[in-house]
């Protein structure tokens, strides 16, 4: 658009916003959940300097803004995939089962906190905790029942794990090869996310060098041997239910992404062997459009940093493919039904900003473990979205707006700064040492409560339109006895397991934990001969030492 | 409030790493008025009643997300009594269903359960208002 006509809009535009004059407006601020202010009005002079070809390009080609794939929706709907996983493993192989009837197309396992933290469901550390935020899994026998009768060669599943990533992904891959599934054929994703747990969800077992190490030996084992397995998901979905904005939310995992690039170029790979195997994972908050432009601005800043920094060639490793889920911290425990329609609308936002993949929350997640029917209602409303809306036909249709171009630019600008300021800070690692992340994040969480407490932001049934009325709706129960039945199997395990090859392989794997060979092999070894996680993790504790944070408020 | 600040120790026991609402309320407890104590993260009961010990607090503050309250509100509570704090008022926050609640709060273990969505100068007000 020449130069004229902008000055001309601009002009019209502030003749126009004279006569729309601010006293006609609602008395409140009008910002986006991130808490930052939003326009009344965008016009071409807000995107004037968007080049279509550089900026945006088409779906499938550099800079990925609209897509990753070529044909997006119209080729395949994103995978429904939803998070799931409580008891122990015959209880999560039963819901695993019910969900795939329903038609999801992918398995998500949600680990509990022992398994999560590298404890044996035995371990005076784990009394009370088993079973209860995710499944118990100990040895490679509670991993052979998790996915009895689920094939493995035709389901992909994702695994939310991070500390002990190595241990659990070596369950499932010798699960899969006693199913008689070769490793080139397994396809999944381990979450593996170590820095984003530094940063934000705080489930960390080793300190940073050594958690770093395994990290890249994944990379490198996957990488010669299980091709099509998505190594890492990085996260940024915990750095914002751990409450920070949209902004930060895209910069911090970026940030981590690029470290991990870092990492793996400096353990010797080239870039374009690992880097096609890096995945993301988004949260999907209650703004619409700020999420929708965080994604577009996600993708268009990956691809140009791995072409521009790393040297990429390979045009997998330009590509951000993300998991969305929609935000945890949005529900309400007041009148959980209202829930339903958050999650209707973070999922669209998570559509129309071009996911791969979808978790869509149950109703009842802010009060318990989802209910059965919950969790049905929550998937049907991505097949409504997906079947019914139309959303789906056409590809990145909100591109070309005004505000929504000038947002992603605004969230891509944002996105850069945080960069900068932690590279002065001497990167990652070192940022995270010196709490910069963390306490950015607190801010941020401490900003959104005084802006709901204050009214600022609106939250239906809590701070307007509340009602004392109790909403009863029926929670999912963890039986008391999971804990008790779980521990007997181990102890049972122990009894008939080889106790001598046990111990072979876990003074194999410190050996090795204490060199510098590749870590994956030995561990593969031990889960293979039954010892259990909790094991192993003793083990390289004995080498590796553990993390610990300074609580700061 | 009377002349002496009331200590409150804000304690994450269990193995869940969601601090966010422990962080939060520890600052608005603070900005409150109050003293507070932060334990960080991954505390076992021993270590949360031995810090309530240590610090001579008024209140205890548990933040528990990972669905093992029913399990650790009542073994700290028991810790607490055996360490002869059987004044101090004990708060909870969390994912907590109503009826756990309820029964946390019936059986002598909790004073009062917060969950999501209230706001913090409920929880301000609420620990003022035990200490008039």
């Amino acid at each position: 658009m020449d130069k004229d006509k902008l000055n001309r809009i601009a002009e019209k535009k502030a003749l126009w916003q004279e006569q729309a004059g601010s006293a006609s407006e609602r008395g409140e601020p009008f910002k986006t959940v991130s808490n930052r202010p939003v326009g009344a009005l965008y016009t071409p002079v807000d995107t004037a300097g968007l080049d279509y070809e550089e900026d945006l390009g088409f779906p499938g080609s550099y800079p990925y803004t609209r897509g990753v794939q070529t044909n997006m929706y119209r080729g395949r709907i994103w995978t429904m995939r939803q998070f799931s996983g409580f008891g122990d493993a015959f209880d999560s192989n039963s819901r695993y089962r019910y969900l795939l009837e329903q038609g999801q197309t992918g398995l998500s396992v949600a680990f509990d906190m022992p398994t999560i933290m590298g404890y044996d469901s035995d371990s005076e550390r784990s009394i009370g905790e088993v079973g209860r935020c995710g499944v118990a899994i100990d040895s490679l026998e509670d991993m052979e029942a998790l996915f009895s009768g689920i094939p493995l060669d035709r389901v992909t599943t994702s695994m939310t794990i991070n500390g002990p990533a190595a241990i659990l992904w070596c369950m499932y891959l010798a699960n899969a090869e006693k199913q008689g599934v070769s490793l080139d054929r397994v396809g999944g994703t381990i979450q593996n996310d170590i820095l984003k747990e530094y940063i934000a969800q705080k489930s960390w077992i080793f300190p940073p060098e050594p958690s770093m190490r395994l990290i890249t030996d994944i990379f490198s084992f996957a990488a010669d041997h299980v091709p099509r397995w998505n190594t890492i998901s990085i996260s940024g979905y915990h750095i914002r239910e751990a409450g920070s904005t949209a902004a930060q939310e895209l910069a911090f995992t970026l940030a981590d992404g690029f470290a991990y690039v870092e990492a793996g170029i400096k353990a010797g790979l080239d870039v374009d062997r690992f880097a096609p195997r890096l995945s993301f994972f988004f949260n999907a908050h209650i703004d619409f459009f700020e999420e929708v432009c965080k994604y577009r601005a996600a993708r268009r800043i990956w691809a140009r940093r791995m072409k521009e920094c790393y040297g990429a060639r390979d045009e997998r490793s330009l590509k951000l493919r993300f998991h969305t889920q929609t935000a945890g911290c949005s529900l309400t425990a007041r009148e959980p039904e209202n829930n339903i329609i958050r999650t209707a609308l973070e999922a669209l936002s998570a559509v129309m900003g071009g996911t791969q993949s979808l978790h869509t929350n149950s109703m009842d997640e802010v009060l318990a473990l989802p209910t059965e029917k919950a969790v049905k209602i929550a998937l049907r409303t991505q097949q409504v979205i997906a079947y019914e809306s139309g959303v789906a036909n056409t590809i990145d249709p909100l591109a070309g707006s005004y505000f929504v171009e000038a947002l992603t630019d605004r969230l891509e600008a944002e996105a850069e700064e945080y960069f900068r300021k932690i590279e002065d800070l001497g990167g990652v690692l070192a940022a995270i040492d010196q709490g910069f992340f963390q306490q950015e994040i607190a801010d941020a969480a401490y900003d959104y409560q005084q802006s709901v407490d204050r009214g600022e932001l609106t939250v239906v049934g809590v701070n307007r339109y509340n009602t004392e009325e109790k909403t009863q709706i029926e929670l999912l129960k963890i039986d008391p006895q999971v804990e008790e039945k779980q521990v007997k199997r181990l102890r049972e395990l122990k009894e008939k397991r080889d106790s001598e090859a046990v111990r072979r392989s876990l003074e194999n794997l410190k050996k090795c934990a204490a060199g510098s060979d590749n870590l994956i092999p030995v561990i593969l070894e031990a889960v293979k001969v039954y010892a259990t996680e909790g094991e192993i993790v003793s083990s390289l504790k004995e080498v590796f030492g553990e993390y610990r944070e300074k609580p700061l408020f | 409030m009377s002349s002496k600040k009331i200590r409150i120790l804000v304690a994450k026991p269990g193995l869940d790493g969601h601090d966010r609402g422990a962080r939060v309320v520890a600052r608005a407890l603070r900005d409150a008025g109050f003293e507070v104590i932060y334990t960080g993260l991954h505390q076992t009961p021993e270590q949360v009643a031995e810090t309530a010990l240590q610090e001579d607090v008024d209140v205890v503050g548990l933040s528990i997300l990972s669905g093992a309250h029913m399990t650790l509100v009542p073994r700290i509570k028991k810790m607490l009594l055996e360490n002869g704090m059987s004044d101090v008022l004990l708060v909870v926050g969390g994912i907590i269903p109503e009826d756990d609640a309820e029964e946390l709060i019936e059986g002598g273990s909790a004073d009062r359960v917060f969950t999501p969505g209230d706001p913090l100068d409920k929880i301000t007000g609420y620990i003022s208002s035990r200490f008039e």
